[in-house]
């Protein structure tokens, strides 16, 4: 309950920040919305001996439209991203998924580029993004670099972020007016994903025109399901045809065993959601 | 240590905190605000419910220098002159309380639920209330008084 | 429910009256008293350091670096203060020849669970306390973990190899030896013949109490008495141990149970860690803080249930019950603490239950383990019972193809036939079963949802219906002291209470029931307001401090209001007399001729009258009472129970599986309890939905998971899945009153009635919605993944029960070691940097 001590900044600017993470040496930790970061402090299983807290960066958090792309700022909070009108008519998954994450307090403080970082298999804002498209602003020393989300996300809690980089933001290709579904399976309320399927698409007249689908936990890292996407465009949305759609899309994952079930399990999981998933979504 | 400023319960305190101290233990220990309870150390229970700017946190999981400079307020600010604030009546009226350890967060969050809907069904307000865990009550009663406060502008 | 303002004086009756409690105004307004409130000048704070092995010889302890550390005081080990102290105290040797391992408070040469305190670190902050435990290096030497309790009854490896063997103890109770019933050899035998037997294996997994507030103890030195605040349910029986097992004279320890944040049997213990706060305080002449955090209060404080439970039942193939043979085997854990030896003690009275067994033979197996020692919660021994035969129940019912209820109508004691005594040796005073089923039955919706129920069968509907039934009875009120004797408990089950006049006409009550959340401040006010015909609000009730509530026995077992409120009104009762004898000489009158009403004594035939204020003050004044009267009303009394009570219910839910993820849904519970007469029927209904939740928890989301190496994987609420608000229903619940007929108020116990009797409800729920898809059992908790493992089973022709997940497979979790790596960060709650 008691972290170690640490060295703490609070920069108010990214530039700042870069550099106080340059100056910081090798055990430093950037600070989001603190959600994940904290308990693992107050457990003692991370000591860093520097914090920078990015908490004071105005110009990280906000939602704004830039173009085709709607840009949502790294320490803009999960309620503030699911209460975001732009978000609702651009990127409806990011909200319905948004929604889902932790509860309402957690909600007030996490933050959507936060999590994206701290990139749990997991957490539900992964696979929307994934199956969004979207694109990560890392900023560093030697300027910003773009990541594709299909690249960004690496490894167990692990993503293209390097050390001394910030995520600054993230730009999600609009998908305006499209429908969208997060199917989030757990135990309680509260819990972490078991699985979950994250859903957009167009359809017109009962038939599915486009679809993105991606899955949540189904391994180390989010999984695009692009056999499926491609098995949904043209189908009409009848639970029959969506189920022979969505019939592989667990093939060849390699969900973790746990608790909640075993990658066998998980699996057929990730089916019987992906159906409910797309129906739900294609109202 | 750093110095930090906050108001709390609408009284100002400047206080020098080490880095590493919680809100919640700033609260309990620097300022006497043990209203506000711990129950868990992974961000749980939510026991230690405060608001922050006017929003529900944790504040297990903030740190003291995070909320320098904002506003908080605890149970501790939420009866007025002696009257009890409509969301604390509502708790009482409905048994909503055995033990009394989850009651302000518990009534923190009721709060901030309202606030985002003040006027909720029950399964919304159980929704509202995910992230608080209550042992004794079977939350039944709690979901009763919230919806009683409902209807009292328990909000504010 | 409408709630009774607290500001309207109360005519006559307040028993019965929902009064709103007179302890929420503190609660709801933060001026709390929970022990880490507290603060002190000069206190120190405690850190632990606890073992990260389940078995293991210490070799070294290394404090050289922890001692240099800023702001620590002192650094002790096992060695330093074993000295200090005995074994801690196991109350309740079952059997003569009981085994059990000493004790120490800190480990002296080797760790018998993960989480045992090896160390103590001393320090002037709880920041500086907890820095210095990161120094504290411990050798280990590591010994074969004992962590499956049905290899350890076959032992060896043994838990504690000095003990040369894993059992505790072996209790067995034979009705046809206790000559209470027949032999149930005969009537399995019988059944075989020409009958039905049912034989069934339940796991009651492993449990954690997990009270909200985390336990918490200050120990005060400076003075000539030492003061202890602790979170605990048991000041006095704490009191009386410590003194015991640290030599200290009784009389010089002072013991307070302040604001109490929940208990369920987990803060009935005398622990390690208040032990600990007492020694160093002691040693140390300053006072001493430890609040230990959750993730400690999970491993480290006791746990509760697990236990395998073998069961046979034998019946006519009528359905009328002839016998009931368990064998169980209860896991103690690394120690017996202070009554977990015990708890399956408690159990064997109970598995016959409502139900007219003519033949009941119960033996458990005490057995140690290398994980954490287990203890009462909730219900402790009685749930296992109740869970037991109503499963079998409804196992025996779909063997038949009878209807549950009908099958139970059958074999129950029926209203006439009380007082019963049972073939347990038991003697039922009161119970009425068929009014209390019928209510549930008709509140429930019974038929509509079994036709409802027939209708998604015949669609193959992917969500299927079931109906789960659990008709509960329990013992409590704890507990007849020569009963208790008989079965070698420590101690007797007597409770004492004081009622004082104050001059002023208000009246105190010290009652030595500890409460921490139960509402005695409201309910002993309405017992004594009606009994002395005072206001509600000019009683006061005082607890929880054995300089004010001298003597007691404190609380658990539902034991407050049958125990405890009886011997409130014997002690307003003799103020009463004392007071007549009073009102008779101040008013010239002969006592047989005064008359006591409303708080008056008025004399028959007259307008001549006294309140028994008027009296107090007079009695105060002392200048005019009876020749050698003591000049005081105030009277205590202690009262020993004749009997337990045994509430009873009807409770129905209706569980909905879906069968294509294993996703259970609790979609409505109805249950009629009857607990007797009701002081407060608001604080009655309070007390059955939160047990409900409990039981319920126990049924679908709770589960203590050790791993292979004896690491608890559930070692945070991330993982131990209480459930919150949004993971439970509403529920229905109403009440039918058949008063005791053992106590002066008719009351029976309501703390844990619906802890026992909802389990089994919900579990029998489960499998009535897919036993007819070839499902025979299902583990506890019914998670999605267990119950979609066993619709599997089936349709790949294996028998249709769910093992438990392979505790190997974890991940998620905060403490052990497997899956995430520090670096990695683990899951916590938020998922949100």
């Amino acid at each position: 309950m008691i972290p170690a001590a640490f060295d703490y900044h609070a920069p108010t600017s990214v530039e700042e920040a870069l550099r106080l993470l340059a100056e910081s040496g090798d055990d430093v930790k950037v600070l989001a919305g603190g959600q994940s970061l904290l308990p693992v402090l107050k457990l003692r299983l991370a000591a860093p001996e520097v914090v920078v807290d990015l908490g004071r960066i105005d110009a990280l958090r906000g939602v704004r439209e830039d173009g085709e792309a709607l840009v949502i700022g790294a320490m803009t909070p999960h309620h503030e991203v699911a209460s975001d009108p732009l978000v609702q008519q651009h990127a409806l998954l990011l909200r319905e998924a948004t929604r889902t994450v932790a509860d309402p307090q957690v909600r007030h403080r996490g933050t959507f580029g936060g999590a994206l970082a701290h990139a749990d298999p997991a957490g539900d804002l992964l696979a929307p993004c994934l199956a969004l498209d979207a694109e990560f602003v890392i900023a560093g020393q030697g300027g910003t670099r773009t990541v594709a989300a299909a690249d960004f996300f690496q490894d167990y809690f692990t993503t293209a972020i390097d050390d001394g980089e910030i995520l600054t933001e993230v730009r999600v290709p609009k998908h305006t007016g499209w429908r969208a579904h997060y199917e989030k399976f757990s135990r309680v309320a509260q819990q972490w994903s078991i699985v979950a399927i994250a859903v957009t698409l167009r359809s017109e007249g009962g038939t599915i025109s486009e679809a993105r689908v991606a899955l949540t936990n189904m391994g180390t890292v989010p999984i695009r399901a692009t056999a499926a996407e491609q098995a949904l465009a043209g189908v009409a949305a009848t639970p029959e045809a969506v189920a022979q759609a969505v019939a592989g899309i667990a093939e060849g994952t390699e969900p973790p065993s746990d608790l909640n079930g075993d990658a066998d399990y998980r699996r057929h999981l990730a089916t019987v959601l992906a159906r409910r998933a797309v129906l739900a979504a294609a109202g | 240590m750093t110095r930090i400023t906050m108001t709390v319960d609408g009284v100002s305190y400047t206080d020098d905190v080490e880095n590493r101290t919680l809100l919640v233990q700033y609260l309990r220990e620097q300022l006497g605000k043990t209203g506000t309870v711990v129950g868990c150390d992974t961000t749980n229970c939510g026991a230690c419910t405060v608001h922050l700017d006017g929003r529900s946190v944790k504040s297990c999981t903030v740190l003291a220098v995070q909320a320098d400079g904002h506003e908080v307020r605890t149970v501790e600010g939420l009866a007025t002159d002696g009257e009890l604030a409509p969301i604390q009546q509502a708790f009482h009226d409905c048994h909503a309380l055995q033990c009394g350890f989850c009651t302000p967060g518990m009534m923190m969050q009721s709060l901030d639920l309202l606030a985002e809907n003040p006027d909720p069904t029950d399964e919304e307000i159980r929704e509202g209330l995910e992230g608080n865990m209550c042992r004794c009550t079977g939350y039944q009663n709690i979901v009763k008084a919230v919806r009683q406060a409902a209807g009292t502008g328990a909000q504010s | 429910m409408t709630a009774v303002d607290e500001t309207t004086t109360a005519p006559a009756a307040e028993i019965g009256s929902p009064r709103k409690r007179k302890e929420d105004q503190r609660l709801i307004t933060g001026r709390t008293r929970y022990t880490d409130n507290i603060t002190l000048p000069g206190m120190l704070h405690l850190g632990m350091v606890r073992s990260p092995l389940a078995h293991a010889t210490i070799t070294g302890i290394h404090t050289d670096d922890a001692k240099a550390s800023p702001g620590v005081v002192a650094v002790y080990t096992g060695a330093d203060l074993a000295a200090a102290h005995g074994s801690l105290p196991n109350a309740w040797p079952v059997t003569p020849d009981q085994k059990a391992p000493e004790h120490h408070a800190v480990a002296v040469d080797r760790v018998a669970f993960a989480g045992e305190i090896v160390a103590v670190v001393v320090a002037r902050s709880p920041r500086e306390a907890r820095d210095a435990t990161e120094l504290v290096e411990v050798d280990y030497d590591d010994l074969e973990p004992v962590l499956d309790l049905e290899a350890a009854a076959a032992g060896p490896p043994y838990a504690h190899p000095d003990l040369g063997t894993n059992e505790s103890a072996t209790w067995i109770f034979d009705s046809a030896e206790a000559g209470t019933g027949s032999d149930v050899e005969a009537a399995i035998d019988q059944a075989r013949g020409d009958g039905v037997v049912i034989e069934r294996t339940y796991r009651q997994q492993r449990l954690i109490p997990a009270f909200m507030e985390p336990r918490s103890t200050v120990v005060d030195p400076t003075s000539e008495q030492i003061t202890m605040w602790s979170a605990t349910q048991v000041p006095h029986i704490l009191r009386l141990m410590l003194a015991l097992t640290c030599n200290i004279s009784e009389s010089k320890l002072r013991v307070i149970a302040p604001d109490v944040g929940g208990g369920f049997g987990g803060k009935l213990q005398v622990t390690p860690e208040e032990v600990t706060t007492l020694l160093v305080a002691n040693r140390l002449g300053k006072p001493v803080k430890y609040t230990e955090t959750r993730s400690e209060s999970l491993v480290a404080g006791h746990h509760g249930r697990d236990q395998v439970q073998r069961l046979t039942l034998s019946a006519t193939k009528e359905g009328i019950v002839t016998g009931l043979k368990v064998d169980l085997l209860a896991n103690m854990g690394a120690y017996l603490g202070l009554v977990t030896s015990g708890v399956p003690v408690l159990g064997a009275f109970m598995y016959n239950s409502i139900y007219k067994f003519p033949a009941y033979r119960f033996t458990c197996h005490n057995i140690f383990t290398n994980l954490t020692w287990t203890d009462a919660y909730r219900g402790a021994g009685r749930p296992e019972a109740t869970f037991a035969i109503e499963r079998l129940m409804d196992d025996l019912a779909a063997e038949l193809q009878m209807d549950p209820i009908e099958l139970r109508r059958k074999n129950w004691i029926r209203h006439e036939e009380f007082p019963f005594t049972t073939v347990a040796g038991l003697e039922y005073d009161s119970g009425n079963y068929e009014a209390a089923t019928d209510k549930a039955l008709e509140l429930f919706g019974y038929d509509e949802l079994r036709s409802e129920q027939q209708r998604r069968r015949e669609s193959n509907d992917p969500v299927q219906l079931g109906i789960g039934t659990s008709t509960f009875t329990e013992m409590c009120g704890l507990a007849p002291s020569r009963v208790l004797g008989s079965l070698a408990y420590g101690a007797g089950g007597w409770e004492n209470a004081q009622v004082r006049m104050l001059p002023s006409g208000k009246v105190e009550v010290v009652t030595g029931a500890s409460a921490h959340g139960q509402g005695h401040e409201t309910a002993w006010s309405q017992i004594v307001a009606d009994r002395l015909g005072v206001a509600f609000e000019d009683v006061e009730v005082l607890h929880g401090d054995t300089q004010v509530s001298v003597k007691g026995l404190d609380t658990y077992g539902s034991r407050s209001l049958s125990v405890g409120g009886i011997a409130v009104v014997k002690a307003a009762d003799k103020v009463i007399e004392k007071a007549r004898h009073v009102a008779a000489h101040l008013m010239e009158a002969s006592e047989d001729d005064l008359e006591f009403s409303g708080g008056r004594f008025s004399v028959k035939g007259t307008d001549k009258g006294m309140a028994i204020g008027e009296i107090a003050l007079a009695v105060f004044a002392a200048h005019n009472l009876p020749d050698g009267m003591e000049p005081t009303l105030d009277s205590d009394a202690t009262y020993d129970p004749v009997n337990f009570s045994f509430p009873h219910g009807t409770h129905l839910a209706a569980m909905e599986v879906d069968t294509e993820t294993g996703a259970v849904k609790l979609r409505k519970y109805v249950c009629v309890d009857d607990v007797g007469i009701v002081v407060n029927p608001l604080i009655v209904e309070g007390q059955v939905h939160g047990g409900l939740v409990q039981g319920i928890a126990q049924a679908l989301f709770e589960e203590a998971v050790y791993d292979d190496q004896g690491t608890l994987v559930t070692g945070s609420f991330v993982d131990y899945l209480v459930p919150s608000a949004a993971d439970v229903p509403d529920f229905i619940t109403d009440r039918t009153e058949t008063p005791s007929t053992t106590n002066p108020l008719g009351v029976k116990g309501v703390g844990e009635a619906g802890t026992i009797a909802s389990t089994p409800a919900i579990v029998n729920g489960v499998l009535d919605a897919i036993r007819h898809l070839g499902v025979q059992d299902l583990t506890m908790p019914c998670t999605p993944s267990r119950v979609w493992q066993a619709l599997q089973s089936r349709e790949q022709g294996e028998p249709a029960s769910v093992q438990p997940t392979n505790p190997e497979q974890t991940s998620g979790n905060l403490n052990s070691s497997g899956v995430i790596s520090p670096e990695q960060g683990p899951r916590t709650e938020g998922g949100a940097s």
